[in-house]
């Protein structure tokens, strides 16, 4: 791999839960593992897809990796810096090299701004010269292909369509002009009309603007269009990790498994198996002991009980976290 | 491809003239025929205290005296006393006229007050949470909890029963409810990804707070403000009417004290108690009006 823009060592977040009388008689705080170990690097211009379903904390890991919530346990590097220690100046740096494309860009941008100010609010908080406010906005805008710059420049939030907003929220991570973008759920919100024209501009900001970009999202589909690697997270812990392609066509764990299978093609002749797996995700209050997906997995033997499964390499370049990929048993 | 389809924004062309008139409709809840009413009644009465000293026909609490050289008390409503005198030939209209400035006076100072201490401790607690969020409420629930006429009395025993210091004590008894109300605003709108998203680009805490969230919950501070005003001048009407008010100003609440001390009711001294006590219900509701017209601007599930 190249040389790592961003490296997660075990990062953790857990949560209380706020007690009841029985918890503050026991003497017990229960917590919430959001997040629970998740390591891995990000090299420079990669772009990562992590997939996994509402409540296993992706959106946790990315509010992390943005020190928009600090980590209960293990360290997460930004360019060989630990997040944790920046204040000051140095944040202030990080603030202006890592930024965020939002879920939902009807709340992502404050209503009483016009798109002009909204755009410099960045530049202004990261003390970037004023005279080159104007190039850089015009440039981000054209970026994110919003002609007519002058006519948004005045307008307020709320006159936008969904598809123009977003495309706002993007043109403002990028005036920054940083070398890692998180995107949370970047077109959920959107009319599937315009979510192509967005993938279409983050696809280009990753190959032409060589940012590393972390994308967080429910679906497949989305991560194979934008990014050249895929990470599989189930409750708090990745299970899969892996090139892309080799992801999407030969998945080792059976929870990517299931979500490949879940996803809609357009095919009349796709089989309609039933999902392998059934079931909701269990309560993240108490998961299960040893593989968390066990009670789910329709291959789940004795060992998945007693022991969590550590990511094994099955492939050049692609992990799964599953004992049946474990070669010395 | 699908980018063309974004690339001109919907209503560019939009008039300068309709966002000013947008901005108005903001600020002025204009579309509400109550509320207009009500803002009509304020409008008049701010004329009228401004332009008091042209408006009065005598200094009010100067004693008059008839052609005759007697004392011109009790008289009624006629062209040289439009609302006739007090029982010691002080003259009515001219009372009112100066009544209406002091309660004014009284009733914007208070409310600016209370808005502006129940804005600070609303967004400070708000925001910031943890113990000093916990100080500010506890606070808030101590002032909430202290009796009002007795404070009142207590304060003017303490304190001279000037005008500023009723603004003080009313504004201690009323800043905890626009406070909390501002404090549980900001814990929504700091939820809110726009504020997440400034944190991401480098804004400080004191610009969150008063660039982002601020603006946001102004229109609930303006909502509480016209409450304020409505309160703060029946409050001091009550404590006039008590003899605790200030002893140097005309207030309506003073005429009705002149007037009740002065047994003005059992001797049919209508014009005497009626203006000022019409003038104080006027305002009041003025001011409740005003309110449910901005309550429709900023709650626009509430129309019907």
């Amino acid at each position: 791999m190249s040389e790592a823009l961003l490296r997660v060592d075990r990062a953790a977040k857990h949560f209380r839960v706020s007690r009841s009388i029985g918890d503050v008689f026991a003497g017990r705080h229960r917590v919430v593992k959001a997040v629970d170990g998740v390591t891995f690097a990000l090299g420079k211009g990669e772009s990562v897809g992590v997939v996994g379903e509402s409540g296993c904390g992706k959106t946790t890991l990315g509010r992390m990796l943005l020190k928009l919530i600090a980590p209960s346990e293990g360290a997460i590097e930004f360019d060989g810096v630990d997040i944790a220690t920046l204040s000051g100046d140095a944040l202030l740096d990080f603030r202006r090299r890592a930024q965020l494309v939002f879920q939902n860009p009807f709340d992502a941008l404050n209503p009483r701004f016009t798109i002009k100010s909204a755009l410099a609010e960045p530049l202004k908080n990261t003390h970037v010269p004023k005279g080159e406010h104007e190039a850089r906005m015009l440039e981000a805008m054209q970026r994110v292909r919003l002609q007519d710059v002058e006519a948004y420049y005045g307008q307020y939030p709320h006159q936008l369509s969904g598809g123009q907003l977003q495309r706002v929220v993007l043109a403002r991570a990028l005036v920054l002009e940083p070398e890692f973008i998180v995107a949370d759920e970047p077109v959920s919100m959107l009319d599937v009309s315009v979510r192509a024209g967005i993938l279409n501009v983050m696809r280009e900001i990753g190959e032409e603007m060589g940012i590393a970009a972390i994308y967080i999202s429910h679906d497949l589909a989305l991560v194979r269009y934008v990014c050249s690697r895929t990470i599989t997270m189930y409750l708090g812990m990745v299970v899969e990790d892996g090139p892309t392609e080799e992801v999407v066509r030969r998945p080792q764990h059976p929870y990517t498994q299931a979500l490949v299978k879940a996803v809609p093609t357009p095919h009349l002749d796709q089989s309609h198996d039933e999902l392998p797996i059934r079931g909701g995700m269990p309560n993240p209050l108490n998961p299960p002991s040893g593989c968390r997906f066990r009670d789910r997995c329709p291959y789940a033997f004795a060992r998945c009980a007693e022991e969590t499964p550590p990511l094994r390499q099955v492939a050049p370049k692609h992990f799964a976290a599953c004992h049946l990929h474990d070669q010395a048993a | 491809m699908a980018a063309q389809v974004d690339t001109s924004p919907a209503g560019a062309a939009a008039k300068p003239r309709a966002a000013w008139h947008r901005r108005l409709k903001q600020v002025l809840p204009t579309s509400d025929p109550f509320a207009v009413a009500g803002i009509l009644i304020y409008v008049v009465f701010i004329l009228v205290a401004i332009f008091a000293d042209q408006l009065a026909t005598h200094d009010p609490m100067e004693i008059l005296f008839t052609d005759t050289y007697k004392l011109a008390r009790s008289l009624p409503p006629g062209p040289d006393h439009l609302l006739g005198t007090t029982n010691v030939g002080r003259d009515i209209y001219s009372q009112l006229i100066y009544g209406t400035r002091g309660a004014l006076l009284i009733g914007f100072a208070a409310a600016a007050a209370v808005v502006a201490v129940g804005t600070l401790v609303g967004l400070v607690s708000g925001y910031l949470g943890g113990w000093v969020d916990n100080v500010l409420m506890r606070l808030a629930d101590i002032a909430l909890g202290i009796p009002f006429l007795p404070f009142v009395v207590v304060l003017a025993a303490f304190l001279r029963p000037s005008m500023w210091n009723v603004v003080f004590a009313i504004t201690i008894l009323l800043w905890p409810n626009s406070g909390r109300v501002i404090r549980s605003q900001v814990l929504s709108v700091r939820e809110r990804a726009f504020v997440e998203a400034a944190v991401v680009t480098g804004a400080s805490k004191a610009q969150i707070l008063f660039v982002h969230i601020a603006p946001n919950v102004l229109p609930l501070s303006f909502l509480y403000g016209s409450i304020a005003v409505g309160w703060a001048i029946l409050t001091e009407a009550s404590i006039s009417f008590l003899g605790f008010g200030p002893s140097d100003t005309v207030t309506w609440g003073y005429m009705l004290q002149d007037a009740y001390a002065s047994q003005a009711l059992s001797r049919g001294h209508y014009n005497w108690f009626v203006p000022p006590g019409v003038c104080i219900i006027l305002v009041v509701l003025a001011g409740f009006f005003i309110t449910r017209g901005y309550e429709e601007i900023l709650f626009p599930k509430l129309r019907r």
